[in-house]
């Protein structure tokens, strides 16, 4: 893409590259947020304060929340992490590749 | 009909579609062999990674393993889903805009370099070898207890299934047979999971169904199991015992490790694009998570009725009124009792158990954790079918995620040794002659591992992931992320990486086993979770390293910025 827009358009390729970075920041904050709560559903509540966590029966009246997190609501939780990364970036991928080069 | 008749009709309609599938998709040029033509829409894609990915240890010893060790299983739980987080995230969507064919491909190129890609494809090798060995070993244990056939027969009638689908078809076979296997798996491990838990728990979701009261106990399910634990000695089920950051690196070792496992990365080859690989990593996680969140249900069935059968209102039973399949597994030599005190009654026991005097009691039981899933729907007394679906199920486990590896066998060889290396002037058409050749030969190989199963299988499946959390994973990730990590960088890190966690493995595991325990473990961390330390190492070497020798060529600099932009629409 680079390449190309290199050759015709000297301008052209000033914007491409600064929205380039502009992608890739917001890519990277994305992924920052959302390996934050993976590790927070997993490290912390699953292990770290599993323990502390073991009184609370919750989400369903058996299971001690630590255990909870452990055996069960991270891995839910670690399928709607990539679905909202798909789901979010797909979107920028729209935004900064498609309509741009229209 | 009796078990034996429903198993063979089972296994047998399930392996005639997976051959059906093979003769419908031969592979005729390399990149259809490698990665399917690059045409597998993201939904088929999910699926098949998911097959590729659960093998016969996640379908048949998983939830056998959380039985035994409640809370401390959790790791394998974590760990082998959570990976999925990084590999979306972090690497599926780049190297498949990169779009090469295999791991070593990317290696190779990124960091130009011959002796990356090499270490790599050694990597890769053993990687997939020390799995596939596993899977081999699944086909054998659930023919010889279902069809009565020997180990050696089972393991050849599943070599020459994977012998048809793998080397004819290439990808383009395996991922329509891994299709259908995970729909035939996921059924399988569903049904009598359903069943068990309407049995124990009147919930027809297991999920749901485990965490809630068991019926006339006027007490939960879990708090019950904890009071069974407690009466018998055991520790408890839903608290954990280990040292947390020894817990939280054998999880970060297996999440690495499964992002960095070369048979799941090249999945994500086969999409058209880099949004179809963000996407089929969400459906491939989704239907992992359908069995991953099942299993710790299903674990606390299996382990509830288990002790149920043993200990009945505080009292253990005798041997002469334990249940049938109590003996036919005593049978296989996979449940064991010794009667130590020669009083008749088996005394399933931990090891705080004591007695009214309050004198230790004797273990008299012996289980096979392995069993678990394979006895359930005995243990529960559901129907024959049930028993024939879920061995037609742990074979389609074993046999898609064989597959799966011989495939980075066959392509390690011919693509990234042959072609890439040794002999760069091969035609395409020697090209995938050479792939179906290797893919032949690694059958072969896999075949002989399973007959004659070395006897560290199980050590050295956790070899492959703390391997692949030091060595493939932080190269890749550097390798997109860092525009400026060299090839000096790179090689060092990996070396590095791959040295400590494998020493740190062999010292303990096979130099000296008795010193195998927390007290004399670095930091307290087991050889399980030493790749995550190991990939630490990997992350400082490669970043010193890199700071004192040159940046990069310009080239390598610009593929790195397209990596990271999508593909024009």
């Amino acid at each position: 893409m680079a390449a190309e827009s290199k050759s015709d358009q000297p301008d052209d390729q000033q914007n491409v590259s600064e929205d380039h970075r502009l992608y890739w920041r917001k890519n990277l904050q994305l992924i920052a947020i959302l390996l934050f709560i993976w590790a927070f559903v997993s490290f912390g509540l699953g292990l770290a304060f599993a323990d502390s966590l073991h009184g609370i029966l919750a989400p369903l009246p058996g299971t001690p929340l630590g255990f909870w997190f452990a055996q069960q609501g991270s891995i839910f939780t670690f399928v709607i992490l990539i679905w909202v990364y798909a789901w979010r970036m797909n979107k920028l991928d729209d935004e900064y590749f498609t309509n741009g080069d229209e | 009909m009796e078990i034996q008749q429903w198993t063979a009709i089972l296994v047998g309609a399930s392996f005639l579609l997976y051959i059906v599938i093979a003769l419908k998709s031969r592979a005729n040029s390399t990149g259809e062999f490698y990665v399917a033509g690059g045409h597998v829409p993201p939904l088929a894609n999910g699926m098949a990674t998911a097959a590729d990915w659960m093998s016969a240890a996640s379908f048949i010893s998983m939830a056998g393993l959380i039985s035994f060790s409640g809370f401390d299983g959790s790791v394998y739980l974590m760990g082998w889903t959570g990976g999925y987080v990084l590999l979306a995230l972090l690497l599926a969507p780049y190297l498949r805009k990169f779009g090469k064919f295999t791991v070593p491909d990317f290696i190779g190129e990124r960091y130009y370099s011959q002796t990356a890609r090499v270490v790599a494809v050694v990597c890769a090798i053993f990687v997939s070898f020390t799995y596939v060995a596993g899977q081999m070993r699944g086909v054998g244990l659930v023919f010889s207890r279902f069809l009565e056939v020997d180990i050696t027969s089972g393991v050849m009638i599943g070599m020459a299934i994977v012998f048809m689908y793998a080397v004819l078809g290439g990808m383009k076979g395996i991922t329509y047979t891994q299709v259908a296997q995970y729909c035939v798996l996921i059924f399988a491990f569903m049904v009598p999971a359903i069943f068990i838990s309407i049995h124990v728990a009147d919930w027809a979701i297991p999920q749901i169904g485990f965490g809630m009261d068991s019926p006339g106990q006027g007490t939960s399910l879990l708090q019950r199991l904890n009071g069974l634990h407690e009466e018998l000695g055991f520790s408890s089920y839903t608290r954990g015992g280990g040292n947390t950051l020894n817990l939280i690196a054998i999880t970060f070792a297996l999440m690495a490790g499964t992002a960095g496992l070369p048979h799941v990365i090249i999945r994500f080859y086969t999409v058209p694009r880099v949004r179809d690989a963000r996407t089929s990593a969400g459906w491939a996680l989704l239907f992992i998570a359908i069995l991953y969140t099942t299993a710790p249900a299903v674990a606390v069935f299996a382990r509830t009725n288990l002790i149920d059968t043993v200990y009945t209102e505080g009292q253990f039973q005798s041997h002469e009124s334990m249940p049938e399949w109590f003996k036919t597994w005593e049978g296989t030599g996979l449940i064991r009792h010794e009667d130590h005190n020669g009083d008749g009654l088996v005394q399933y026991v931990g090891a705080a158990a004591v007695d009214g005097e309050g004198q230790p009691i004797r273990n008299e039981l012996t289980i096979d954790r392995d069993i678990m899933v394979l006895a359930n729907p005995e243990i529960a007394g559901l129907p024959n079918w049930v028993i024939g679906l879920v061995a037609a199920g742990g074979l389609a486990a074993a046999l898609s995620t064989a597959a799966g590896l011989l495939l980075v066998v066959s392509t390690s060889f011919s693509h990234d040794l042959l072609r890439k290396w040794l002999k760069p002037d091969l035609s395409d058409r020697q090209e995938l002659m050479a792939a179906r050749i290797a893919a032949g030969v690694a059958v072969c190989f896999a075949g002989y591992l399973g007959i004659n199963p070395p006897g560290f299988v199980g050590e050295v499946v956790a070899f492959a992931f703390g391997l692949a959390a030091a060595s493939f994973f932080p190269a890749i990730f550097m390798g997109i992320f860092t525009k400026r990590m060299n090839r000096e960088g790179a090689i060092a890190g990996m070396v590095v990486g791959l040295v400590f966690t494998a020493g740190y493995i062999v010292y303990f595991r096979f130099l000296h086993p008795e010193l195998d325990s927390a007290e004399n473990w670095w930091w307290g961390i087991s050889p399980k979770g030493i790749g995550s330390v190991g990939m630490c190492f990997n992350f400082m070497v490669a970043g010193i390293v890199r700071s004192l020798t040159a940046d990069p060529p310009a080239e390598v600099v610009e593929m790195v910025e397209q990596i990271r932009i999508p593909e024009k629409p």
